[in-house]
């Protein structure tokens, strides 16, 4: 059998990022491109003369920046995290420039500290803030509905279904923004993020920014300030609300057949036109605040009402309070796609229509979970944690939480970005009885620890936490495609920028300095023996790894190894280790002389694959493992 | 094709194999037709190695980007598991190009779960139709396993609805444009799965008689 040799085939290259950037030219105004919604909204916020754009990478907000790094005549910044990026965005918005931001989810819960009172203050410059719902968790920690924004903090939400559309309103946010002085959210979920669609793109029209305007009463928001912006705050709602009633976003497809009408937005409207394309539609763009009297009359033209929208029933209990009787989620799904598959099945139900026949049920095959790469520099650390007894591991957001999966198992909490340092804190604080003797471990990588972890091991140390840190430096934010972030050194373009010094920074937050140890995570005898020994000492530790994700440019291949068939003893302790590159051929059970029965694992390395870290050369006590002769031919191992 | 005039196409394998750049390039060649397409992944984490599938989809108007499990007119399947997986995809009787190549996932080295014996007959058992070859020896005999999907594409050329030229066209651009010394041998791969194609459908076709 063949491995897949991850490592080899994607690559991170900073270089190609800074080449694409020398070559970029706009395409023309008018062309018709193959564009992925993330791609649509950056040429859309190009041409809508934005000068200012701010986001923490994502899945699946992430490409949003990327291509916007690419245009000229644009500031892009790849901030710490959501809080300062949105902060950066209305920086430039207070200015009088029109400004961008973008986040997933989960980001705005990190931004919304800033979200809620900036819907008092409002925008001089017009600002799009597009955020990205996980709709099917295809990567991330929870699923959440961000059209909750609109309603908490009483801001516009337009809801794109496709590229063309994420394109368009992209840039009729900016004018709505600028108009009527409030942020608009762009409300995006994978399944426009991600598909690609055809856009036809036009011109882009400058905006200079109008300068910043002194007006203590509009930008500085003290209690008594706030408490007279609060009422046009709600003002502000009458104008959103009569806008959306008439809002060209929000359109009526008259369909022939009656007996079911639905009022539907983002990509669920094109699940709906697809599956029922002789049904009555209304597609809400401008789905907040809600135009409850269209939705009234069109109601008045179907038999019955469905609203299909993903994820929260939020219109739907909105059209229920206000007398509309109507049906959602009695019927369809609060979680996941609302994607034809489950529309028609609820649908003819609901008709008394016979169920479409399920189709034929899939096939039984393994899971492929996420792996982490050939060589990774996780790896060695994850193999030595799984070794080490009586510990409690609080991990975190990044590749390394797949240190929970097999063959490590050596993770043992994980909620949000940062959250590693609190909890492992609170693990310490709250132990029991049975964990008297637990010793708590905190691994964090290094663009999460910039993130929010900072904070967690400043209060860790200032309140006396026993937590021996692993903070992960592997010079990337590995786990949404290895963008740059101040401890890379690197900015946005690629170009060279201030490098934290992650030693000196623990530092300055009261570790000691004899608690600090950088090493490489590829030398698993030190890295064993000092976490040992640090977990002892009951003060907070922190031990930094130093070495590159495999993806990015800095990373250095070294000469591949090959395991010798006769040598290998099928200890097994290299498949351990967890690299992929390592496969077994054989498994074989025998009973030791002390009786016990014990199965052998017997190994290859594809040596294609292999970068020659070593990681599993170290525990083989055989020497079994030795570096392939690359004068022989390549060869496909099938077995 | 389905009744509405859509071209559904499901291309599937595991991150790193091309997937998405494949489905890519037949969109763009759909597109140079005047096709409206729309192009979607379902892939989890693919950059480790997880399962991508993509789905295509083209024809006068596209709207939603998700084929139906049941409806796919044809199923790519760069990874014999993965072909297996998604059969179902299919419509009854439909046809998968497939292959062979087995990619192992830790969790099957690990011995948690089994790699299927044969995916190929699981496939036939169902109905489906099936050009199996191994487009992983080929793209190394043609010098680099990456030449894989390529490969793919050609063993698709004849089984669209428009020539195959279109797609090879659609292929080389791609290389012109970006590594034009990567041209020539990519026809070749091209041709290479198209003949592996052919060949496979003749030995089913003989294994009837
Ligand atoms: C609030 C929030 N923002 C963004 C993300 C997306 N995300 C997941 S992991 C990660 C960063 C991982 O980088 P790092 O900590 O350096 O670890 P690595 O993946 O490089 O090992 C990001 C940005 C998230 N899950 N939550
Ligand atoms: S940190 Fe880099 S090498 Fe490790 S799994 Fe993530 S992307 Fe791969
Ligand atoms: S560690 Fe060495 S002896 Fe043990 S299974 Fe691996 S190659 Fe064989
Ligand atoms: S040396 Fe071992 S652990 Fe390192 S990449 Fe090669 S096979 Fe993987």
């Amino acid at each position: 059998m063949v491995r897949c040799g991850i490592a080899a085939k994607v690559h991170f290259s900073r270089n190609t990022r800074e080449s694409n950037m020398a070559a970029v030219s706009p395409a023309p105004a008018t062309s018709r491109l193959l564009l992925s919604g993330n791609e649509a909204v950056a040429r859309a916020v190009w041409e809508a003369g934005c000068r200012v754009a701010a986001a923490y990478p994502g899945t699946p907000s992430t490409e949003m920046l990327e291509v916007i790094s690419t245009y000229p005549d644009i500031y892009s910044e790849w901030s710490v995290n959501e809080k300062v990026s949105l902060e950066v965005a209305i920086g430039a918005a207070f200015a009088g420039s029109r400004s961008f931001c973008c986040m997933k989810h989960v980001g705005m819960n990190v931004a919304s500290d800033a979200l809620m009172t900036l819907t008092l203050t409002g925008v001089a410059g017009g600002l799009v803030i597009a955020i990205a719902d996980d709709v099917g968790l295809s990567s991330s920690q929870n699923e959440q509905d961000s059209r909750y924004w609109g309603r908490f903090a009483h801001l516009p939400v337009f809801e794109p279904s496709d590229s063309q559309e994420a394109y368009e309103m992209t840039k009729a946010g900016f004018d709505f923004s600028e108009k009527f002085q409030v942020p608009v959210i762009l409300r995006m979920t994978t399944r426009i993020n991600h598909v690609k669609g055809l856009v036809t793109v036009g011109e882009r029209v400058a905006h200079a920014a109008a300068g910043f305007k002194k007006e203590p009463a509009r930008w500085v928001m003290t209690p008594a300030g706030a408490g007279k912006r609060i009422p046009l705050m709600f003002e502000r709602d009458k104008v959103l609300r009569a806008e959306a009633e008439a809002s060209p976003l929000n359109i009526i497809d008259n369909g022939r057949d009656k007996r079911v009408g639905f009022v539907a937005s983002g990509p669920a409207w094109m699940h709906v036109r697809e599956t029922f394309p002789d049904a009555p539609v209304l597609k809400l763009g401008f789905s907040c605040p809600v135009p409850i009297e269209k939705i009234r009359a069109f109601a008045a033209t179907v038999d019955k009402l469905v609203v299909v929208e993903e994820v929260e029933p939020l219109v739907e209990t909105e059209l229920k309070a206000a007398g509309i009787e109507c049906l959602g989620k009695e019927i369809l799904p609060r979680q996941g796609e609302l994607a034809p598959n489950v529309l028609k099945p609820a649908i003819a139900k609901l008709l008394g229509e016979p169920v479409p026949e399920g189709i034929t049920a899939p096939a039984q095959v393994f899971p492929r979970p996420p792996t982490m790469c050939v060589a990774c520099p996780h790896l060695g650390v994850y193999y030595t944690l799984a070794q080490i007894k009586n510990i409690t591991i609080s991990g975190d957001i990044g590749c390394y939480t797949l240190g929970a999966g097999h063959p490590w198992n050596a993770l043992d909490t994980t909620i949000s970005m940062g959250a590693s340092m609190g909890i492992a804190l609170g693990l310490d604080k709250g132990r029991g009885e049975t964990d008297k003797d637990k010793r708590i471990v905190a691994v964090i990588g290094d663009s999460t620890f910039l993130h929010m972890g900072m904070q967690g091991l400043l209060d860790m140390v200032y309140n006396g936490g026993n937590v021996t840190v692993l903070l992960l430096d592997n010079r990337a934010v590995g786990m949404t495609g290895g963008q740059s972030n101040p401890g890379t050194g690197r900015d946005i373009h690629g170009q060279e920028a201030p490098r934290v010094d992650f030693a000196k920074l623990v530092e300055s937050l009261g570790v000691k300095k004899e608690r600090i140890h950088v090493l490489d995570p590829y030398q698993l005898p030190v890295l064993f023996k000092t976490i040992r020994d640090e977990i002892k000492i009951p003060e907070v530790s922190v031990i930094i790894t130093d070495q590159p994700c495999v993806l990015i440019d800095d990373y250095k291949k070294q000469k591949p190894y090959e395991v010798i068939d006769d040598k290998c003893t099928g200890c097994g302790n290299c498949v351990d280790v967890g690299c992929p590159a390592i496969h077994v051929t054989r498994r074989e059970k025998v009973i030791k002389p002390s009786g016990k029965e014990v199965e052998l694992q017997f190994v290859r390395i594809e040596t294609t694959a292999c970068t020659g870290c070593t990681l599993c050369v170290q525990p083989c006590a055989p020497e079994a493992i030795v570096h392939a002769d690359l004068t022989k031919p390549m060869r496909l191992v099938r077995h | 094709m389905s009744a509405n005039q859509i071209t559904n196409i499901l291309v599937v394998g595991i991150g790193g194999q091309g997937v998405m750049t494949a489905t890519e390039i037949l969109a763009e060649a759909a597109i140079a037709l005047g096709h409206d397409a729309k192009k979607t992944e379902v892939a989890g984490m693919a950059q480790r190695g997880g399962v991508v599938s993509s789905h295509l989809r083209f024809g006068p108007k596209v709207l939603s980007p998700q084929i139906m499990a049941g409806t796919a007119d044809l199923l790519v399947g760069f990874e014999a598991a993965e072909a297996m997986r998604w059969c179902h995809y299919l419509k009854p009787g439909g046809l998968v190009l497939m292959n062979t190549a087995r990619l192992v996932p830790p969790v099957v080295d690990l011995g948690l779960y089994d790699y299927p014996d044969d995916p190929l007959a699981e496939i036939k058992a169902r109905g489906y139709q099936v050009h199996a070859f191994d487009a992983m020896a080929i793209a190394l005999e043609l010098g680099d396993v990456r030449l894989g999907n390529t490969v793919m594409l050609g063993a698709m050329a004849d089984h669209l609805p428009f020539p195959p030229g279109v797609l090879l066209e659609s292929i080389l651009k791609r290389f012109s444009a970006r590594k034009p010394h990567m041209v020539e041998v990519n026809r070749k791969a091209f041709e290479a799965g198209r003949a592996a194609d052919a060949a496979a459908s003749h030995h089913k076709e003989s294994a009837l008689a």
